[in-house]
């Protein structure tokens, strides 16, 4: 068992939980994730490592609640404990000095981008981070991504904070005004498939992390396959970070998919049952 | 003169789920004997000098002494006999392929049907289960000898390396991937074959030794085998098996609804899908399924497939029903069940729908020709013979390779073309020093009981070794 240690409310429904993890801790990398069990009639989801403490023994996980397994999970507190955590898993993002490197995250993704950008500037690059929400009640992080950040733009799809727009829109405009050596995007699949496409033309390297359906995460069983350059990919061993201009992005929204009708019967009845405590 | 005594040359049948029945549970088919049953197939041994039964077995089990003891009623010496070369009888009783092995050799098998020593096993196995103050006797631990051990891996090669060394006296630590114990035998092989209580039963035995299992330890990420090492283990057993899948590689295989039999037998037995809403990981089958392969690995999915509802089920294979590698009676219990086999047929490509999910699979005829190196007739496509079958799930089980994580954070590891780590039959033993491997990480995908017999022999060299016997 896995004890949560702290727990944090980034947003009403996007939480952060930190989780006594020694030997995780031990190991992660910026890019990693951990295979998560909430109960024992759980599944087995993917969730990226936003955090670490090598001396504490804890790693940081953040989620938000779109079904059932993060719904349940967000019921825990500090003191609970999660019956899995297995990581770290997949392979650590590629750091190295490149020169500027514009980094792009996505709703809760942002955490997922403040250790890589953190490694980027320790690696000796200029790091402008971007920043995007659908709306000003869900920004969050904005001083801890800015302290690891040359530079920080934030923006929000209705334009009730900071820029209004989408986070294409100044990356278009940095690719146009700077020299940019590598563009890092993570978040929902659409906004990674725009943030490579936005580069495309511009010839600048663009990694993203992937986020198909797993299973294991260990590379036994290819739920997480995806097609990258034309080549079947495991997301769970051979990425999550791949060449956003080689990958299929259709196919990975198709799989990405395939299970709508089972989520939400799923969610449905965790919800009837649990009336009581969530209400 | 003493009056010869008539040998039953047939053995007593076993009770079996009807067909029509089993194919919509997921309860055990096979439903074991009753003493009576036992009793009367056991008294058909005759007890012979030149056992041919034993060197069947790889793993050794004293296979007259303990049918012996079923015939003199004799139920815990029958156990102790039993449990004395093999940690885990209820499983290998239950899928080993006897047929090839200890029942092959069976000096019955000559002139009738040999002995159902497997079926016996299992009787024994169960009988045990059901009379826990025979486990009770054996709990007195060994006295350690002070030497630590890691297995790698929780699988029917792990689990004997862990049980034969924990009774040798060393302090074994298994360290699993997965969140249960039991490799293959809780995520692929299904409950109807093999029930996960009984997994669960040996596996409690085998931590009544003392051995200790950690999960969620994916070796090689939350470790390496070299930390392993300067942790003060004395030796490391690397039983991690051959779990990364094969595809077909055609056009279409990424669309929905397309599995590797890993990842749908991983859903359906380890994440209990069939359960599903009551349990949350989902599976999809539609209607119609097609199972790609000839193995006892795609006659499981093909069965797990009717059993979550499908209305047709197809096997698809390359070649005609006598090269099939699934056991005969696993390949019968699926014709039984209304599974239709779709022989001498390949696939070609895979259809989709406009949502990127597989409605189809276009597949050719084949015509066997001169056998190749495997000794089978080779398959020839036949050209001009295509066809389209429509399906909405295919399940790909083509087998398995080993899964590179291990070895490749591992310095000093030799390995073969294969992918597998090199190793020496006799021993387990590497290239690299205090590691032995065994299971399918060194042979490639194969049985439980090779499995099984791999790991006895590397306890057996592994202490050895830190005897200074060797």
């Amino acid at each position: 068992m896995y004890r949560i240690l702290a727990r944090e409310d980034l947003t009403p429904n996007i939480h952060l939980f930190k989780v006594e993890a020694p030997l995780v801790a031990k190991k992660a990398r910026p890019g990693q994730f951990v295979v998560v069990r909430s109960d024992e009639k759980g599944e087995r989801i993917p969730l990226t490592i936003a955090d670490w403490d090598k001396e504490e023994e804890n790693v940081t996980i953040v989620f938000m609640e779109v079904g059932t397994t993060t719904r349940k999970l967000a019921l825990l507190n500090a003191g609970d404990s999660i019956p899995d955590f297995v990581g770290p898993l997949g392979r650590p993002t590629e750091i190295e000095k490149f020169g500027t490197v514009v980094c792009v995250a996505g709703g809760f993704a942002i955490a997922t981008i403040v250790p890589i950008a953190r490694a980027m500037k320790e690696a000796g690059n200029k790091v402008v981070s971007i920043m995007g929400f659908r709306t000003k009640d869900l920004v969050f992080w904005e001083e801890r991504l800015g302290s690891v950040s040359d530079e920080l733009i934030v923006t929000t799809d209705d334009g009730s904070y900071k820029r209004k727009g989408l986070v294409t829109e100044p990356l278009k405009e940095l690719l146009q005004e700077t020299k940019v050596d590598r563009v890092i995007a993570i978040g929902p699949t659409v906004m990674m498939k725009f943030c490579s496409l936005t580069t495309k033309p511009f010839g600048i390297k663009t990694m993203v992390s992937l986020n198909p359906i797993m299973v294991d995460g260990t590379g036994m069983c290819g739920c997480c396959r995806v097609s990258v350059g034309g080549e079947t990919k495991f997301a769970c061993v051979d990425g999550p970070d791949f060449d956003g201009h080689e990958v299929d992005w259709d196919l990975l929204m198709n799989r990405l998919r395939a299970y709508l009708d089972e989520e939400q019967e799923s969610l449905k009845l965790w919800e009837e049952r649990n009336k009581a405590l969530i209400s | 003169m003493t009056e010869k005594k008539k040998i039953n040359l047939n053995r007593v049948p076993i009770p079996k789920q009807e067909p029509l029945i089993r194919r919509r549970n997921f309860n055990e088919v096979a439903l074991g004997y009753t003493e009576e049953q036992a009793m009367e197939e056991a008294s058909r041994c005759i007890q012979c000098k030149k056992t041919g039964c034993k060197v069947g077995c790889p793993v050794d089990v004293d296979i007259p002494e303990f049918i012996k003891a079923i015939q003199d009623g004799d139920m815990p010496e029958a156990v102790r006999i039993l449990k004395s070369k093999n940690s885990l009888p209820g499983i290998c009783g239950r899928v080993c392929p006897q047929e090839t092995q200890c029942e092959m050799t069976c000096n019955l098998a000559k002139k009738g049907a040999p002995i159902a020593i497997g079926r016996l096993e299992r009787y024994v196995a169960d009988w045990e289960k059901a009379h826990p103050e025979v486990i009770e006797r054996q709990k007195e631990r060994v006295r350690f000898n002070g030497k630590r051990i890691a297995v790698v891996g929780s699988g029917p090669a792990g689990l004997t390396c862990a049980a034969d060394l924990a009774k040798l006296g060393y302090e074994v630590t298994i360290l699993e991937a997965l969140h249960v114990a039991g490799g293959v035998l809780m995520y692929g092989i299904p409950e109807f074959r093999l029930p996960k209580d009984i997994v669960q039963g040996e596996v409690d035995y085998v931590k009544s030794l003392g051995v200790e299992i950690r999960f969620d330890h994916v070796i090689g990420k939350i470790a390496t085998v070299d930390e392993i090492l300067e942790d003060g283990y004395n030796a490391v057993f690397l039983a991690p098996g051959a779990g990364a899948p094969m595809f077909l590689n055609i056009p279409g295989e990424n669309f929905s609804n397309i599995y590797s039999a890993n990842e749908f037998l991983t859903r359906t037995n380890l994440m209990k899908a069939y359960l599903f809403p009551e349990y949350d990981t989902p599976i999809k089958v539609g209607r119609k399924v097609a199972v790609f392969g000839g193995g006892n690995v795609a006659m499981d999915s093909s069965r797990c497939a009717l059993r979550l509802g499908a209305e047709e089920v197809y096997i698809i294979y390359r070649r005609s029903r006598v090269e099939m590698p699934a056991r005969a009676e696993e390949r019968e219990n699926a014709e039984e069940e209304g599974i239709i086999f779709q022989l001498l047929t390949n696939p070609k490509r895979f259809i989709g729908d406009e949502q990127g999910r597989v409605k189809a699979v276009e597949c050719y005829e084949m015509e066997l020709g001169e056998p190749d190196e495997s000794g089978r007739r080779r398959p020839i496509p036949k050209p001009g013979t295509e066809f389209i079958i429509d399906i909405d799930t295919a399940i790909v089980a083509l087998g398995t390779r080993p899964n590179p994580i291990i070895p490749s954070t591992t310095k000093g590891l030799e390995l073969t073309r294969w992918g597998t780590i090199k190793t020496d039959e006799a021993t387990g033993r590497t290239s690299k020093e205090k590691v032995w491997c065994g299971g399918d990480m060194a042979t490639g995908a194969a049985t439980v009981i090779s499995a099984m017999g791999a790991g006895k022999r590397a306890a057996a060299d592994i202490d050895a070794y830190l005897q200074g016997k060797s």
